[in-house]
């Protein structure tokens, strides 16, 4: 850990979960820096979900905690997470299936803008100014993501890979310093994995920090800058992909020894 | 917003508007009762509309709607009746029964946000019947609702001197209490439709389809999911409030046995028969569910003296078969309600993202 950046974006320390018996994760302790592709990899049942799901408050850790861009973060509610600049996409897309590709970012403006009900019914100058600018955002997310032609229908119907999109831009319509990928590639062919590539260094490239979730190794060694291995719930190594690639232990991991 | 400019909608609506003034003229030729059923039947738009931010935007299954009802009506009767010898004017009563039905909406929903589906179902059903109950029962040791027997003589809606009960005339016109009180509720079936428009299209509306569909993702996007729901539940029980306050003041009296668990379920139907979230679909549920059963009434006794010379069914017990019936055919044949909003290929993707982008 050579470079000097100053303070990291998101630093875990000692984070535990257990359920019941089953010690998910094991005092992990990481960071992830600035701008930055951030790979978490690991096997089957390694703790990559769970170690998200504390993150972004759906589980609250049994031990341990984070600092998210020079300030803890209290793991207590999803929503607080999403306010404080962390967005997620789910392992198995969770869209709002019977609302329109637009209205699913629109939704993910929520955070960011302020309109009440009180506003809403007297539709005042404000409400339909930040209305409009609503719109306009969740248009150019979609137009970023490349599927602006779809934003008239309903998410349910848009095919496999334009849900993964739509997740990530309703993800970036929160305006995140982090993004957290939950195996965006799964079930994607080479083409689309490889598009899906070029998208996320975009995101990277226009600021925002990511971490990822993957089992294509192939994809994490060639995207990201970091990576962390999970195996049994413990922190088995965070490095360069370089170093980690060759690592005896992760091999061991993945290979079963 | 340019779509009230277009001709062919003016037209519409001019047309709409001509068809609601006149109607209870019209009706008034069959007697007053139907002039009457009217009233009930826009009362009833009223009613499904406000439950519909909860059921149909929120997707909150709510079977004790009924309740915030009640609360208003009796707010009405208590604050605008010799029960208590106070006579507090409508701009007074009515936002403190809104008031209340809101709190009572708040009381309930609080304890009841991680339930949902059936297990919300039955918690909101018991609330009703506690409400009804507690009505029933809130005449001993202090009679506060003087019990089943109810509350009588209570105030008409009257603005100033302008009473909306008796006969008023007006531009050479006798307008009748029911009739005055149909413009009235017209009136307020108008505004609750606007608002529920607005609603949905806001920042609001969208959070509360998003819990609707899937809460977690909503959460994970920022909403917060315990707040937007209460507003839900606090919304839809204001205009409960507000719609029984009118009750009382229309019928000039209250007792808790029109607060039963069938009116609620009544009026969950109109929400689910008519079709689930869109607003012209509900309007027509509970049009028809309000109206129907009463042309029944009205039809099949008659009928049935004209064919056999004597009263075969009591067309009381004949309109839970029929409604029974209706509700299965229209649950196998039109799943998403009578009048759906229609999958919605919206025009937002093809004219307004090319007009402003």
């Amino acid at each position: 850990m050579s470079t000097n950046l100053p303070t990291p974006l998101l630093e875990a320390k000692a984070v535990a979960k257990h359920f019941g018996g089953v010690k998910a994760l094991r005092d992990v302790s990481l960071t992830i820096r600035h701008g930055e592709i951030y790979g978490l990899i690991g096997p089957n049942g390694a703790g990559k979900t769970t170690f998200f799901n504390c993150m972004t408050g759906l589980y609250v850790p049994d031990g341990g905690g984070f600092t998210f861009d020079g300030a803890p973060l209290v793991a207590d509610a999803p929503q607080h997470a999403a306010a404080r600049g962390i967005a997620r996409t789910f392992q198995n897309i969770r869209l709002f299936g019977n609302m329109t590709a637009l209205e699913n970012v629109m939704v993910g403006r929520h955070v960011r803008t302020r309109a009440g009900v009180i506003g809403a019914m007297l539709n005042t100058s404000a409400t339909r100014a930040e209305e409009a600018a609503i719109r306009q955002r969740a248009i150019d997310l979609l137009h970023y993501v490349r599927i602006e032609d779809r934003a008239g229908d309903l998410a349910k119907n848009l095919s496999y890979g334009d849900q993964r999109r739509l997740e990530i831009a309703r993800a970036l319509a929160t305006e995140p310093k982090l993004l957290c990928l939950d195996e965006p590639a799964a079930g994607m062919n080479a083409t689309e994995t490889e598009e899906l590539r070029e998208l996320i260094e975009g995101i990277r490239d226009d600021g925002t920090t990511i971490l990822l979730i993957e089992h294509d190794v192939k994809l994490v060694m060639g995207l990201c800058d970091r990576v962390a291995v999970l195996d049994y719930g413990a922190l088995v190594i965070e490095d360069v992909p370089a170093v980690v690639q060759k690592d005896q232990r992760v091999i061991e991991a993945y290979l079963g020894a | 917003m340019s779509k009230w400019l277009n001709p062919r909608s003016a037209f519409g609506i001019t047309l709409i508007a001509v068809a609601l003034l006149g109607l209870p003229f019209v009706a008034a030729m069959g007697g007053q009762a139907w002039v009457r059923i009217l009233d009930f039947a826009i009362l009833y738009v009223f009613l499904a509309l406000g439950l519909n931010i909860v059921v149909g935007y929120a997707g909150l299954l709510d079977l004790g709607y009924i309740a915030f009802y009640a609360v208003g009506a009796y707010t009405w009767a208590l604050l605008a009746s010799p029960h208590f010898g106070l006579h507090l004017p409508i701009w007074a009563i009515l936002p403190i029964g809104a008031a209340l039905a809101c709190l009572a909406g708040v009381l309930l929903g609080s304890p009841t946000l991680k339930l949902r589906g059936d297990y919300l179902a039955i918690v909101t059903l018991g609330f009703g019947e506690i409400v009804r109950i507690f009505m029933n029962n809130l005449n001993a040791p202090v009679n506060i609702t003087n019990g089943p027997q109810g509350i009588t003589l209570i105030d008409p809606v009257a603005f100033g001197d302008f009473k909306f009960s008796g006969n008023t005339q007006l531009f050479g016109l006798t307008l009748s209490g029911p009739m005055k009180y149909y413009y009235l509720l017209v009136a307020l079936a108008i505004l609750v439709v606007i608002i529920n428009l607005r609603l949905q299209n806001s920042r609001i509306g969208r959070a509360w389809q998003a819990i609707r569909e899937d809460e977690i993702a909503a959460k994970a996007v920022g909403i917060n999911t315990r707040n937007i729901k209460l507003l839900a539940f606090a919304m839809g029980a204001s205009f409960g409030g507000i719609a029984g306050g009118v009750f009382a003041a229309m019928q000039g009296f209250v007792s808790p046995e029109s607060f039963s668990l069938m009116e609620s379920i009544m009026i969950l139907a109109m929400v689910v028969l008519g079709g689930m979230g869109h607003i012209p679909g509900v309007i027509l549920g509970a049009v028809l569910l309000s109206i129907l059963p009463e042309a029944l009434r009205y039809g099949v006794g008659p009928i049935q003296m004209a064919l056999f010379g004597k009263m075969m069914v009591d067309p009381e017990s004949l309109r839970m078969l029929v409604f029974g019936l209706a509700l299965v055919l229209v649950m196998r044949f039109k799943p998403a309600g009578l009048w759906p909003s229609p999958e919605r290929k919206r025009e937002l993707s093809e004219k307004r993202t090319e007009g402003k982008a």
